[in-house]
């Protein structure tokens, strides 16, 4: 079987049963140089459809990866429910100031109606432009915010964590408003065309909180939103660590696991083996000053560490390449994972417990 | 006093703010509130970020533990108190972004400790550049959540320098923990990988002045 040329949506599946296909899948999540490749500014960029379908299409063909990502930007959901977002120059637009200034504020928060809300629906219409132009040959990922994530940006981070203390029927209230905007908003990328949606959770990583503060949050919020969601979901964890609550995330429903550059990506894998595939973990700040060379060598590393038996796709380890990545370490990246990243891995030495 | 640190430091842990007052309280009826806040409490607050920085304990738990401690010390030693800490002039802020965590806990880390600082919020280059030249701040210490407000700390850099600015900028956050020679790149004098590295890092970079 391997052998064979896959398509980019073979190998994906074939690793998501945790056998080899016949190569290292590749998901380079890029989504700012799609402005740099059309010639545009990140914020016109983002301004049609058309612009993020264009580049999405030009960077997969360019860099060879196995997945379209139709992410725009984190905010952009805090934007559908009334928030600023702040565009610069040279990075991903930002969260501007929170939305919920008062705790009492979560009583008034109104669910953003996706059909009509504009910010939404480029994302719905350009997921609709790909799956019309790419069919089922390659998966395209849609996003979302974790419910338990996303009052990191609808309030900031210390304000949440005192609501978690201080007022904790608040807490789930938001959580519960939350919660059915995720459902509606993943299943309308769904519907759209997206193949599958990648739940970013970084508050659930052991980084931000407590495993049995999660076992009591986070988990239960992802059980029952992944529950609901009509498709395969990815957990990621934004750089955050995540091992000592794998086997948890694992019960949550999720396919696969996002992780952190911080981790050691071959006892991550043991740990996941059978249960979700690893997606991870070449360090995207660090990568801005690689040389060729040095890609390579990492990608090496993180296959030799995680790529026997599938069960892994190669990427980075935030969910999105910086702005500041030369396009020749970009190319290095998919250089060495179409040379090493071919089944069976020979060269890889040492393949115990993967 | 070793028990009197890990008492102190659960307390923290389980977010028992009655427990922590207590142990102060108690402390401090024998040794002088300085002795507690060094010794105690920044010792509990240095193994906490300790304990982020291999993964053991959370971001929460790290914040929780400084706006605790932050809010005891003030009571033992208000802003002003002539038993804190003879220090060169410090303030803080968060670069280009609303994010604005890191910079509470450091604030708090330092507060805690018993130094008195600025803290300035959010602030683009060129603002902070004229109020730190205004207010002749020595050491400022930046907090930033993205990379490209890291790279931000390089154009003030470039305008302190053309001045002929002497202030040391201590930087910290995420980009930084993921790239440890980010910091030197930027032109900053010093990088904390946690916010309780912060008061050995003023210490180191004033020579042991403090």
């Amino acid at each position: 079987m391997n052998a064979v040329q896959m398509t980019s949506m073979q190998r994906t599946l074939t690793t998501l049963g945790h056998r080899e296909p016949d190569r290292v899948p590749f998901f380079l999540l890029v989504t700012l140089h799609g402005a740099k490749e059309l010639g545009l500014s990140i914020n016109r960029y983002f301004s049609k459809p058309g612009h993020v379908v264009e580049g999405q299409l030009r960077l997969r063909a360019k860099y060879r990866s196995d997945c379209i990502y139709n992410f725009y930007y984190a905010p952009l959901e805090v934007e559908a429910w009334g928030g600023e977002v702040i565009y610069s120059d040279d990075g991903p637009p930002n969260s501007g100031e929170p939305l919920i200034k008062k705790f009492q504020d979560i009583k008034r928060l109104k669910l953003p109606d996706i059909g009509n809300t504009p910010c939404l629906e480029k994302v719905l219409a350009s997921a609709r432009m790909l799956k019309e132009k790419t069919k089922d040959e390659v998966p395209i990922i849609g996003v979302v915010m974790s419910p338990f994530s996303l009052p990191v940006m609808q309030m900031g981070f210390d304000r949440y964590f005192d609501l978690m203390v201080e007022a904790p029927d608040l807490f789930w209230d938001l959580m519960q408003i939350n919660e059915a905007f995720c459902v509606n908003w993943a299943n309308a990328q769904l519907k759209a065309g997206a193949t599958a949606i990648c739940y970013f959770d970084p508050l659930s990583s052991t980084t931000i909180t407590p495993k049995d503060l999660y076992l009591k949050t986070g988990f239960e919020i992802a059980k029952r939103t992944l529950a609901r969601i009509k498709g395969p979901t990815a957990t990621h964890m934004a750089s955050g660590r995540c091992l000592p609550v794998v086997s948890d995330i694992a019960k949550t429903g999720t396919a696969i696991i996002g992780v952190s550059s911080q981790e050691n990506i071959r006892e991550m894998k043991i740990a996941c083996k059978g249960k979700l595939t690893v997606l991870g973990n070449l360090n995207g700040i660090e990568m801005c000053r690689w040389t060729p060379a040095e890609a390579e060598a990492q990608v090496k590393h993180i296959l030799s560490g995680a790529g026997a038996g599938g069960g892994f796709i190669l990427s980075d380890n935030h969910g999105e390449i910086p702005f500041q990545v030369p396009d020749e370490v970009l190319m290095a990246l998919s250089e060495a994972v179409h040379t090493w990243g071919r089944y069976p891995l020979d060269w890889v030495t040492d393949e115990r417990g993967i | 006093m070793e028990t009197i640190v890990n008492e102190f430091m659960q307390a923290l842990l389980s977010l028992d703010r009655l427990a922590a007052k207590r142990i102060l309280e108690n402390t401090v009826k024998k040794v002088a509130p300085m002795k507690f806040v060094e010794e105690v409490v920044a010792v509990a607050l240095e193994r906490i970020g300790a304990g982020w920085q291999d993964g053991t304990l959370a971001l929460s738990q790290v914040y929780m533990a400084g706006r605790i401690c932050e809010n005891l010390v003030d009571e033992v030693l208000p802003p002003g108190d002539p038993d804190r800490k003879d220090q060169p002039k410090m303030a803080i802020c968060v670069l280009s972004d609303h994010h604005k965590l890191g910079k509470i806990i450091v604030y708090s880390v330092l507060r805690a400790g018993g130094f008195d600082l600025s803290d300035y919020g959010v602030m683009e280059v060129d603002d902070l550049f004229q109020r730190i030249q205004k207010e002749k701040i020595e050491i400022l210490l930046i907090s930033v959540l993205m990379l490209p407000s890291a790279l931000k700390i390089k154009l003030l850099k470039e305008k302190l320098t053309a001045s002929g600015i002497n202030i040391k900028l201590i930087v910290g956050g995420a980009p930084f923990r993921f790239d440890d020679r980010l910091w030197e790149a930027v032109g900053a004098d010093a990088m904390c990988k946690t916010a309780s590295d912060v008061i050995s890092v003023i210490k180191t970079i004033m020579g042991g002045k403090i």
